[in-house]
């Protein structure tokens, strides 16, 4: 029995389709998705690199519009929103991950989790967020101070100290080793289980699948396969 | 927790830092045009407050009136005119005055104080020394800048010719009167510290020394509240008319202060174009400057749009961002404006007025007009640049921008591009793909060397208007005028001393000339139409004889105060003799950069007046070499009043604005420098920046310091290069824009500029870039290569 259609449906996307235009050339990123994620599931999203992972991502999170098609989340119409509900919607709901993590610059680790958790209603301490991700000690170091991997964790904190009811991550693990990348995909696995958030994980990682409700497999803008996941596993047995 | 600041106002503070350098430049931008707008305003209003103060406190007279001579007992029916509140009598002459060791003729106003008491009217401040004693008969209180031409001291002796007797004169104190703020001689065109000096003399002495015991030929009055002074003027003319009155007149037609209010709506007039072109121009640099470097911040914005700020809680993170920086520019140019506005200040009290203080005033509206401008440029350009940011989706804004289509550039279509290097292929394309950028930044350099040619502008073109004034219209070495008309016979004696080589005779008289509602008191003068020394010009510059039986005026004169054209009848009223009025044609227009004339053929006025080969003075031509034994011969007959010597009235002219367009100069200079620099430095910056990223990959890839700062530091190259020819077109538009709106009855500026002009725009250019290009290039050498390897792209 899939556990997921027990639950609400947060995210019910029919049809979407984006196409980028470049002058002549047009790229088709998505070419008709349908897609239901559910609350409280942690669904990983898998597929060859520019098959249209990061902008169905994007989308979900209203952080780009689609071309064509719809998103609803809950009972609104995401695709309909101006930008002030789509601003709303994500201070509100959505934690990111973003691929290439896009912290800023001039401010700290702390502080960079602090820009987040300001505008939140129930947020973590910073401190506490990044203590999750294994970054308790490097606080107050400037992004220029921190490896690419503690960025990226960085990033991480900053999704998820805000307790979002959905978080997006792109490629999360993507510049961490295997041990390190246990300890952040544990705080991902507790904060999905403890309230229940929404998480979508994007990954190239086929090992890190195991610890998903749901695989959703994209190919060339296509959903070719959705599959509950029969054994699913803690983060910690995890390794790669 | 212990975040006491909004991390927001961290970012903000930290940004800051990180940006000293270039919040300093766009600081420094809006410094320039704040300063300019303080130093100006600021001095303006100091000298009308001191004026309107030393007015109030020494009781300038609001009526004044010259006769020839009436006995006291008119003065009480003068008195008893309704609306006259306090009326003053006294006695008046010009003379000619001499101090020891020098030798150049020297005239003078000689002016009575009362023996008993204060003046009632026109009171003296002194300075130095004390006044008058009463019924003293050789005691004089000298005008501070006479006294400052001779370094008289009270004690010092100088002597009058009077009535052609030698008088010797004690000088007992130091005076300014509110009378003689601005003082010239009768007949010349600028204050003369040593050769014209305005005395006050105790009135039994003077009234003796000019046979006016018991009479007055000067009466100076004030009037009740409400009054109405033409009314009073009439009244004053009519029991005048029978003691030789020449008309009363009103304090705004009093010399003095028709100069002082002249000068003032000069300097209001620089308070308004000046600061209006400076902060105009840096509000336009700001605009630009702070709307690219808030395009920077693109993907910052997005970020945060991303984590659901609000646009307007964006917009405001960057507003008071730039605020910090409009806030340190205006307080910086508020305080180098107030600073040179006492210095102005200072320069227009030492050389032109003369107050007993300086009421220094600067008022918090100013300092708020500063403000509101370069705080609405740098928002206005602000939240043009954010909300253009944010109208991204997020997702767009944070991939660095697209860029627009690649396609050939003009000289890669040309089939140029073999020539070129990679890098200068770099350098094209740069500046082709974003044409609108690269023409702001040319526009925003051009106009700091515009700039840099207005503020330099005036020493060229006042250089011109003394050759035009002096070497083309009135060439004679010396004007001299007779106490009254004489006859034309005594040309005949001029031309036989020794050393004078050519006369030419001039006949004046006072006029009102009336063309509709149009009037304007002056001078009319009648010259020789066929003379070499004293002429007309045409508009080309070239002399033109007057011709018979109608005035030629002065371009100003006849198109803007009297709105008359060649062909019109003129009405004059001649303010001599028996006072008549008469149509006279408009027969000629004459170019004249200096004060405005009404000329005529001398004849046409001998007729007109219906007397003879009457003259009132005469130009002469001097052997070079000879003028000492001129003046002294001259000076030795009594019909002989004044004399004005064309070479030290250039060199006085010179002393008097020297300092003043000095000041100005180094102030412009001063500012347009750091505007030119500010703008410049900016967009070498912005475009490290911009090109940041590409840069330090090209060093990752193994290019030299050198070459890439050939690819940086040439595009600005290139752009400051194109900004050169385009500033000297500004500097012309912005200095025809300061040509008409300097247009005055005083003078107007011809539109020249001096290839020292072009010079100086280019210099700031070339200064500003070199100076900017060696700041970047240290940067270039900081350029952080690990953080390109550590992200994307
Ligand atoms: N701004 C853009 N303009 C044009 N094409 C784009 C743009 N963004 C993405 N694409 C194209 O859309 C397609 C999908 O891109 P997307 O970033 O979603 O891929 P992805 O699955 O996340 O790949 P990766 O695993 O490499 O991150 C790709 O072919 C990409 O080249
Ligand atoms: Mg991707």
């Amino acid at each position: 029995m899939d556990i997921a259609e027990q639950h609400e449906l947060v995210f019910r996307a029919r049809g979407l389709t984006k196409i980028y235009r470049m002058g002549e050339v047009e790229v088709k990123a998505l070419r008709g998705i349908d897609l239901d994620l559910h609350a409280g599931e942690l669904v990983v999203l898998l597929g060859p690199s520019g098959s249209g992972k990061s902008t169905l991502l994007n989308i979900l999170g209203g952080l780009d519009t689609p071309t064509a098609g719809d998103v609803y989340y809950l009972d609104h119409n995401l695709t309909a929103a101006g930008d002030r509900d789509l601003t709303l919607f994500r201070r509100d709901h959505v934690g990111f991950v973003f691929q290439f993590y896009n912290l800023i610059p001039s401010l700290t680790a702390r502080e960079n989790v602090a820009v987040v958790t300001e505008i939140s209603t129930a947020p973590m301490r910073p401190e506490e967020a990044l203590a999750l991700v294994g970054l308790g000690e490097r606080l107050d170091h400037f992004p220029a101070q921190l490896s690419g991997g503690e960025q990226q964790r960085v990033a991480i904190a900053r999704a998820i100290a805000k307790n979002p009811a959905v978080l997006l991550c792109d490629e999360p693990t993507g510049a961490l080793d295997s041990q390190t990348g246990v300890v952040v995909l544990e705080a991902l696995e507790k904060v999905n289980r403890d309230l229940g958030t929404l998480t979508v994980l994007i990954t190239h990682n086929a090992g890190i699948a195991a610890m998903a409700d749901r695989v959703v497999r994209l190919s060339d803008g296509h959903v070719v396969e959705s599959r509950a996941n029969a054994t699913k596993l803690p983060a910690h047995a995890l390794s790669w | 927790m212990k975040l006491s600041l909004h991390p927001l106002d961290l970012k903000l503070l930290r940004d800051l830092w990180h940006m000293r350098g270039q919040v300093l430049a766009i600081a420094a931008v809006i410094m320039g045009g704040v300063a300019t707008l303080v130093m100006s305003l600021s001095t303006y209003d100091s000298l009308t407050t001191t004026r309107d103060r030393f007015y109030a406190e020494y009781r300038l007279a609001e009526v004044f009136a010259v006769l020839k001579r009436a006995p006291e007992s008119a003065a009480e029916r003068l008195r008893a005119v309704p609306g006259v509140d306090r009326l003053e009598t006294r006695v008046r002459a010009g003379v000619k005055l001499e101090v020891q060791g020098f030798s150049d003729p020297i005239t003078g106003m000689l002016l009575s104080v009362p023996d008993s008491g204060l003046s009632l009217l026109n009171e003296l401040h002194m300075k130095r020394g004390r006044r008058v004693e009463p019924y003293s008969s050789d005691e004089v209180v000298v005008s501070d800048t006479f006294a400052e031409g001779h370094r008289l001291e009270p004690g010092d002796r100088i002597a009058a010719i009077i009535n052609g007797k030698r008088k010797a004169l004690t000088v007992v104190g130091v005076a300014v009167s509110p009378e003689y703020v601005y003082q010239i001689a009768p007949g010349s065109m600028f204050p003369d510290f040593k050769r014209y000096g305005v005395l006050w003399m105790g009135r039994n002495a003077l009234g003796a020394a000019y046979d006016m015991e018991g009479a007055f030929n000067s009466v100076t009055a004030t009037l009740e509240r409400g009054a109405h002074v033409q009314e009073v003027i009439d009244r004053f003319d009519g029991i005048l008319a029978n003691y030789g009155g020449t008309g009363a007149y009103p304090r705004k037609d009093q010399f003095s202060n028709r100069f002082l209010s002249e000068e003032l709506k000069q300097l209001q007039t620089m308070a308004t174009v000046f600061p209006a072109i400076f902060l105009g121009v840096a509000a336009f640099l700001l605009n630009v400057v702070i709307s690219r470097l808030i395009a920077l911040q693109r993907e910052q914005i997005a970020i945060l749009k991303a984590f659901g700020y609000a646009h307007q809680a964006i917009a405001a993170h960057f507003v008071k961002f730039v605020m910090v920086v409009v806030v340190i520019g205006v307080a910086a140019g508020t305080a180098l404006g107030a600073w040179f506005g006492r210095g102005l200040s200072d320069v227009y009290m030492e050389t032109t007025f003369r107050f007993p203080y300086l009421d220094y005033l600067l008022n918090a509206g100013v300092v708020l007009m500063a403000l509101a401008v370069s705080a609405l440029a740098a928002v206005s350009g602000t939240l043009v640049a954010v909300f253009r940011a944010a109208r991204l989706t997020p997702a767009e804004g944070m991939r660095p921008e697209t860029p627009t289509l690649y396609r050939a550039t003009i000289i890669e279509r040309l089939g140029l591009q073999r020539w070129l290097t990679a890098p200068s292929r770099m350098i094209a394309r740069h500046i082709e793909r974003r044409p609108v950028k690269s023409l702001l930044t040319i526009l925003g350099i051009a106009c700091a060397s515009g700039l840099m040619m207005v503020g330099n502008y005036q020493k060229g073109a006042i250089d011109f208007m003394v050759d035009v004034q002096f070497r083309h219209a009135a060439r004679e070495d010396l004007a001299l005028t007779f106490i009254e008309p004489t006859s034309g016979k005594a040309l005949h004696e001029l031309a036989a001393l020794p050393g004078v080589v050519h006369v030419e005779g001039f006949r004046d008289v006072p006029a009102i000339l009336r063309f509709q509602n149009h009037s304007h008191r002056a001078a009319l003068y009648g010259i020789q139409p066929d003379g070499s020394l004293h002429r007309s010009l045409d508009r080309t510059l070239q002399p033109i004889a007057v011709p018979a039986g109608g005035v030629v005026l002065t371009d100003h004169l006849a198109s803007k105060m009297l709105q008359v054209r060649p062909g019109d009848m003129l009405s004059v009223e001649i303010l001599e003799g028996r006072r008549r009025t008469v149509e006279l044609p408009v027969l000629g227009i004459t170019q004249q950069y200096l004060g405005v004339s009404a000329y005529m053929q001398k004849e046409s006025l001998n007729e007109l007046l219906r007397e003879g080969n009457v003259v009132t003075g005469a130009y002469l031509a001097v052997e070079p070499g000879r003028e000492a034994e001129v003046y002294a011969d001259l000076h030795e007959r009594p019909r002989v009043l004044g004399m004005v010597a064309n070479a030290t009235a250039i060199r006085s002219f010179y002393a008097t604005i020297g300092e003043f367009v000095l000041f100005y100069n180094l102030v412009a200079t001063v500012l347009a420098g750091a505007i030119g620099f500010g703008v410049v430095y900016n967009s070498a910056r912005i475009a490290l920046s911009e090109g940041g990223r590409e840069l330090a990959s090209l060093r990752v890839l193994g290019f030299t310091r050198g070459e890439i700062a050939y690819i940086l530091l040439g595009e600005l190259a290139v752009l400051a290069l194109v900004a050169i020819p385009v500033g000297m077109l500004v500097g012309i538009g912005l200095v025809g824009i300061l040509v008409v709106a300097f247009e005055s009855e005083l003078y107007r500026l011809p539109l020249i500029l001096t290839a020292e002009n072009y010079a100086m725009g280019a210099t700031v250019i070339v200064v500003s870039a070199l100076l900017s290009g060696g700041l970047v290039w240290r940067q270039l050498g900081r350029l952080d290569l690990i953080g390109v390897l550590k992200t994307r792209e």
